[in-house]
């Protein structure tokens, strides 16, 4: 682990200016996912900034009919919240889906869209991988890539969005509010906020240098049945090898995101046209530029089986 | 004492203590925190500076340089050992590689430096500036592509090939056979408590407190590599936070913190990076197995045979996973084979049950294949083919053999009458499965020390090297020595894991249990004669009851003897040749119903049962904890446990427990585990055997067996993950 020093910021804007002041600054919340990366010398950051303090922990509802989530609201009290489970179950379900009690107790809304990759490769500094050092080459191509993407990825990278959260933001079309530097702020939608690998893979989101995520907005319920399906080789506490979810409407239309299977939660509005013909469509449309490898291939077939029984489930 | 003809009646068959469930005496000190680890001792070692150990980033190869300049600058840095500077070390008996490499590499992460700092953050980050430049070299990394250039290669125990009849002839004329290859991966002992040692040195003396199965073996090969006298190390391990075989011997820890200590002329403590712990240490060698049975048509075997491949580093030994063969199953004719490659992966060795762990994994699906082809129950296709001799010399008996009963008593008590053929159970979205199989394990026994005091207050002390590896050594040594001082377990102090004190058998092959209280037994029959000596009592008639020693009329409190001065005796149980006699195992028979998701294939256990014969159990409630602990480890064998290979880079890619996955609780279900009534006079005076061992054999091909039941897809390749199934499986209406 680098040295570093530490601050705690005093309000969203001032986290931002400060960051900015420090080129090597990284904010933190949690910690469940940096401190790790710090320990092993992935992240290196020469500073860190504590955004805890920010009093961005409450979850309001908009003028819209839809519910304000702060950025700092632990991933526990999100999957806890009434509103949230009664009119975002995709969501709740989601987040108890994903590490365990002691991690989500910690784990923050922001921190869990920012976490990255479980490319094993990626936490191995003796190994090549563009992601963690630019130009280097990324070993998981040839290499054990079982748990990596198979939709989405580049040359450079086929690497996964771990977050179990992120899957259910994106089929829910949550959008992200951030302050840069300046004071100015922004708000992206989920769809743009992580990138694909292309080039550049250590680029993972579009967030500028500094840029602090303040809330998480989630737009009016749309109702319907609203699943989560993770499949995962053990019971508990293990990333997706797939994950589907997916908001089914009584009419049969419906949309659908996946997770575990590319470098962002993965959805497409042809493939979510194609709800109400089932989960052989739907998955056509989702994987038509599929790019398996010899390892992970049997994630399309299993996503479109999950998707099958996700339907069912939701036709009760 | 020498134990050379069966036990007769003895103090130990009063079970008043022996064979009570009672608490493990150390669960307490575990569970609050008061029992001190090896990397916690600031009790003995004050002021220790932390060490960090850094790994090797090739496979195979040369270090060329090492440019430790800025790792030297860094703050808090005390010193930093390499293979250039620690002087000439030898290699320790129980290692395959040196525990310090350079400038030759023989495996990836071997340790080649080791920073000593004040903190341990500033050795973490000054390991980190350390600049090695290398000259990698091609290795062998992938078992299969090898398989061809295997050498036969046995044992001290276990010979390459063992043969008895005509096999080849016998297997060609059956009229139902079975020719099937199956993979076992290689496995991680993944224990909690990483291997970790405090080291302080006293002059030319070492303490040593490390985490640790077997004292004596340490300290030898302590003394070996660090070219000193094993007298000049004293090795502490009371407490030790799991093994599995991973701590039978000295690794990087222990060395490096002696050589750092040396260095620094200050007490260092070294845990081996959790990163660090799949590739630098040992594992369970992944394996390809072969095996053959021919039967008549009614089930009865005529020919079985069994081929095993593993790899290890030059040097290096077989996994013995065709041993269960030579014993479990009748069958006038019969062949094992070992081969070995040499690989450069890590070094390949002894996790829980080596040998018959992997072994059975094989076996029990070939038996389960070879009962659907002769359209027989597995259970009775088993039963047909039970012997009580040994099938390879029959004149030799096995001591106490209940397999069958086991089975019998195992199907009734889970239900197997209800199994229906493949694919016909179903739950919902579960597709549900019954599996079994047979549980085998040896039950060695090693010769085993103890010293015992008494004093005026009556109390016991037992002393010996014996470790307890969470496995419950402490209760059962103060549970025997209270049965034979006729004390209350309160009564009894237990010390262990030091290398003062008489050398014990260890922890290992699950002959722990059985010698180490044998031997307990031994200095205890001295202590009861010395007593009676001492107080001048009538040793024909003398009892000892209660805290009291009674004979004819009088009746003298135990302490008494020890008023002119503490009596203090020592003896061990050596072993003469029953055991060669009479073949000694272990016996089990594994029940599991699996569902199995029909959509996702993911395969979830609901139901375990294992029936267990093993001798006398000593406390139920340690060996039941024994024995579940194993029927998960055997869990995570079957269905997630595999140290994945990049045969590229010759590593094991997966090393943390994010990505080495071990079950977890939501994977594990009701289990049940029923001990047979038995003791086993051949076996020692305490009539007992060894279970910690026996509850892996068998248990992941019960469950592979009952994915079978469940899917009718049969696996082959552990572990049995979705994607093995998904592409036979049709998809649910
Ligand atoms: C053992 C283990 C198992 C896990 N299993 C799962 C799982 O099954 N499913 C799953 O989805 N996740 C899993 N996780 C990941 C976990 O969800 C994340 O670690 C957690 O959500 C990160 O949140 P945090 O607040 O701790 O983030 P931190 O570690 O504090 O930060 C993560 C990143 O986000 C940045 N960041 C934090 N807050 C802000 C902000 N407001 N604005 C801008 N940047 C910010 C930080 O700079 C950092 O780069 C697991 C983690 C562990 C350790
Ligand atoms: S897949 Fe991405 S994260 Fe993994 S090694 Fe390649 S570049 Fe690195």
């Amino acid at each position: 682990m680098k040295p570093f020093t530490y601050e705690r910021a005093g309000s969203p804007a001032e986290a931002a200016a400060a960051a900015a002041r420090r080129p090597e600054a990284k904010f933190i919340a949690g910690g469940t996912n940096l401190l790790d990366l710090m320990k092993l010398q992935i992240e290196t950051p020469a500073h860190l900034i504590d955004v805890n303090g920010l009093k961005l922990d409450t979850i309001e509802p908009t003028q819209e009919g839809g519910l304000r989530i702060g950025a700092l609201v632990r991933n526990t009290d999100l999957a806890a919240d009434e509103r949230v489970r009664r009119d975002y179950g995709v969501l709740s379900r989601a987040l108890l889906a994903g590490a365990s009690g002691q991690l989500r107790n910690r784990a923050t809304t922001a921190g869990n869209l920012l976490q990255r990759t479980r490319c094993p490769y990626f936490y191995d500094t003796n190994m090549a991988c563009n992601k963690r050092r630019p130009g280097s080459g990324c070993s998981a191509i040839g290499g054990i890539n079982r748990q990596h993407a198979v939709v989405g990825a580049s040359e450079a990278c086929i690497a996964t969005h771990p977050s179990d959260m992120a899957v259910a933001m994106r089929v829910l079309d949550a959008s992200i509010e951030t302050v840069k530097p300046q004071g100015a702020t922004r708000t992206i939608s989920i769809a743009e906020l992580h990138r694909l690998p292309g080039d550049t893979p250590n680029v993972e989101t579009v967030l500028e240098a500094g840029e602090l995520i303040t809330a998480v907005t989630l737009p009016r319920p749309v109702g319907g049945s609203q699943q989560y399906r993770k499949v995962r080789d053990r019971a508990s506490y293990a990333f997706a090898l797939v994950s589907v979810a997916a908001i089914v409407q009584p009419d049969g239309s419906g949309r659908v995101a996946l997770g575990g299977v590319a470098h962002k939660p993965w959805r497409l509005d042809a493939a979510d046209a194609e709800m109400p013909r089932g989960a052989k469509a739907v998955a056509g449309k989702l994987f038509a530029d599929a790019k398996p490898t010899e390892h992970n291939a049997f994630k399309l077939p299993l996503a479109e089986r999950a998707l099958a029984s996700v339907l069912a489930d939701a036709r009760g | 004492m020498k134990f050379d003809t069966p036990a007769t009646t003895n103090p130990i068959d009063q079970l008043k203590v022996v064979g009570q469930p009672v608490d493990r005496i150390d669960g307490r000190f575990k569970t609050t925190g008061t029992a001190p680890y090896a990397y916690e001792r600031h009790d003995a070692a004050p002021d220790a500076a932390y060490g960090h150990v850094l790994g090797a980033a090739i496979a195979k190869g040369r270090i060329q340089s090492m440019d430790l300049a800025a790792a030297k600058a860094a703050p808090g840095v005390l010193a930093i050992v390499t293979a250039e500077n620690a002087g000439k070390l030898g290699k320790g008996e129980y290692n395959t590689a040196r525990l310090l490499g350079g400038p030759e590499i023989q495996h990836y992460h071997q340790a080649i430096a080791l920073v000593v700092a004040e903190t341990f953050e500033q050795a973490r980050h000054a390991a980190g500036l350390i600049k090695v430049e290398y000259a990698p070299a091609k290795g062998a990394y992938d078992l299969a592509a090898s398989r061809d250039k295997a050498k036969p290669a046995g044992t001290d125990d276990e010979p390459a090939d063992s043969s008895v009849g005509d096999f080849d002839g016998a297997f060609g004329a059956a009229p139902v056979k079975l020719d099937a290859t199956y993979t076992t991966p290689d496995q991680a002992h993944a224990m909690m408590e990483p291997h970790a040692s405090t080291a302080a040195w006293n002059g030319d003396k070492l303490s040593l407190w490390t985490s640790n199965q077997m004292i004596a073996w340490s300290v030898g090969d302590m003394a070996k590599t660090l070219g000193i006298a094993k007298d000049r190390i004293h090795l502490m391990s009371p407490y030790v936070g799991g093994g599995f075989g991973g701590k039978l011997w000295v690794r990087a820890d222990a060395l490096l913190a002696a050589l750092g200590a040396r260095a620094a002329r200050r007490p260092v403590k070294v845990a081996l990076q959790r990163p660090l712990m799949f590739n630098n240490t040992t594992h369970r060698p992944a394996t390809i197995q072969r095996l053959r049975i021919g039967a008549t048509r009614d089930g009865t075997i005529t020919a079985i045979g069994h081929d095993s491949w593993s790899g290890d580093l030059p040097d290096g030994k077989p996994e013995t996973a065709v041993l269960q063969t030579r014993l479990l199953y009748a069958g006038a004719n019969r062949l094992t084979r070992l081969r070995l490659s040499e690989l450069d992966l890590p070094e390949g060795n002894s996790m829980r049950a080596p040998g018959e762990a992997p072994g059975m994994m094989a076996l029990e699906i070939a038996m389960d294949e070879m009962a659907e082809k002769l359209g027989l129950d597995p259970v009775e296709f088993r039963i047909r083919n039970d012997t009580q001799v040994d099938p390879e010399s029959p004149k030799r008996k096995f001591s106490q053999r209940q397999l069958t009963e086991c089975l019998r008593t195992g199907a009734e008590k889970f239900g197997w009458a209800a199994r229906r053929k493949p694919m016909q159970a179903r739950d919902g979205r579960w597709l549900v499965g019954l599996g079994m199989a047979a549980a085998y394990r040896g039950a060695p026994v090693m010769k085993s020390a103890a010293r015992v005091r008494l004093d005026a207050r009556g109390i016991v002390t037992v002393e010996t090297d014996m470790t307890d590896i969470g496995t419950g050594s402490y209760t059962i040594i103060a549970q025997t020595a209270a049965e034979m001082m006729g004390l209350p377990l309160q009564k009894v102090v237990v010390r262990l894991g030091d290398s003062t004190f008489p050398v014990s058998a260890g922890s290992g092959g699950q002959f722990g249990a059985n010698s180490s209280t044998a031997g307990v037994y031994a200095a205890c029959v001295k202590l009861r004669e010395a007593v009676v000596k001492k107080l001048g009592l009538n040793a024909a008639d003398a009892q000892f009851v209660d805290g009291e020693v009674r004979s004819g009329s009088r009746a003298i409190a135990l302490g008494d003897a020890a008023k002119g001065g503490e009596l203090v005796v020592e003896d061990a149980i050596e072993f003469g040749d029953l055991a060669k006699k009479y073949q000694q195992s272990t016996f089990g028979a594994h029940f599991v119903e699996v569902g199995v998701d029909a959509a996702t294939a993911e395969v979830r256990l609901r139901r375990m049962l294992v029936v267990c014969a093993a001798g006398r159990i000593l406390n139920p409630k340690s060996a039941r904890s024994q024995v579940i602990g194993s029927m998960t480890m055997g869990a995570g064998a079957a269905l997630m446990e595999e140290l994945a290979i990049d045969a590229r880079h010759g590593f094991f890619v997966n090393h943390d427990l994010a990505h080495y996955e071990v079950p977890v609780h939501a994977d594990i279900p009701h289990q049940e585990v029923i001990f047979l009534d038995e003791t086993d006079p051949m076996s020692s005076p305490m009539k007992a055997k060894g279970v910690g061992e026996l509850g892996i054999c068998g248990v992941a091909a019960a469950i592979a067996n009952a994915i079978h039941n469940a899917t009718g897809i049969r696996v082959r390749d552990y572990p049995i993950t979705l994607d093995k199934l998904l592409k036979d499986m049709p998809l649910p209406a």
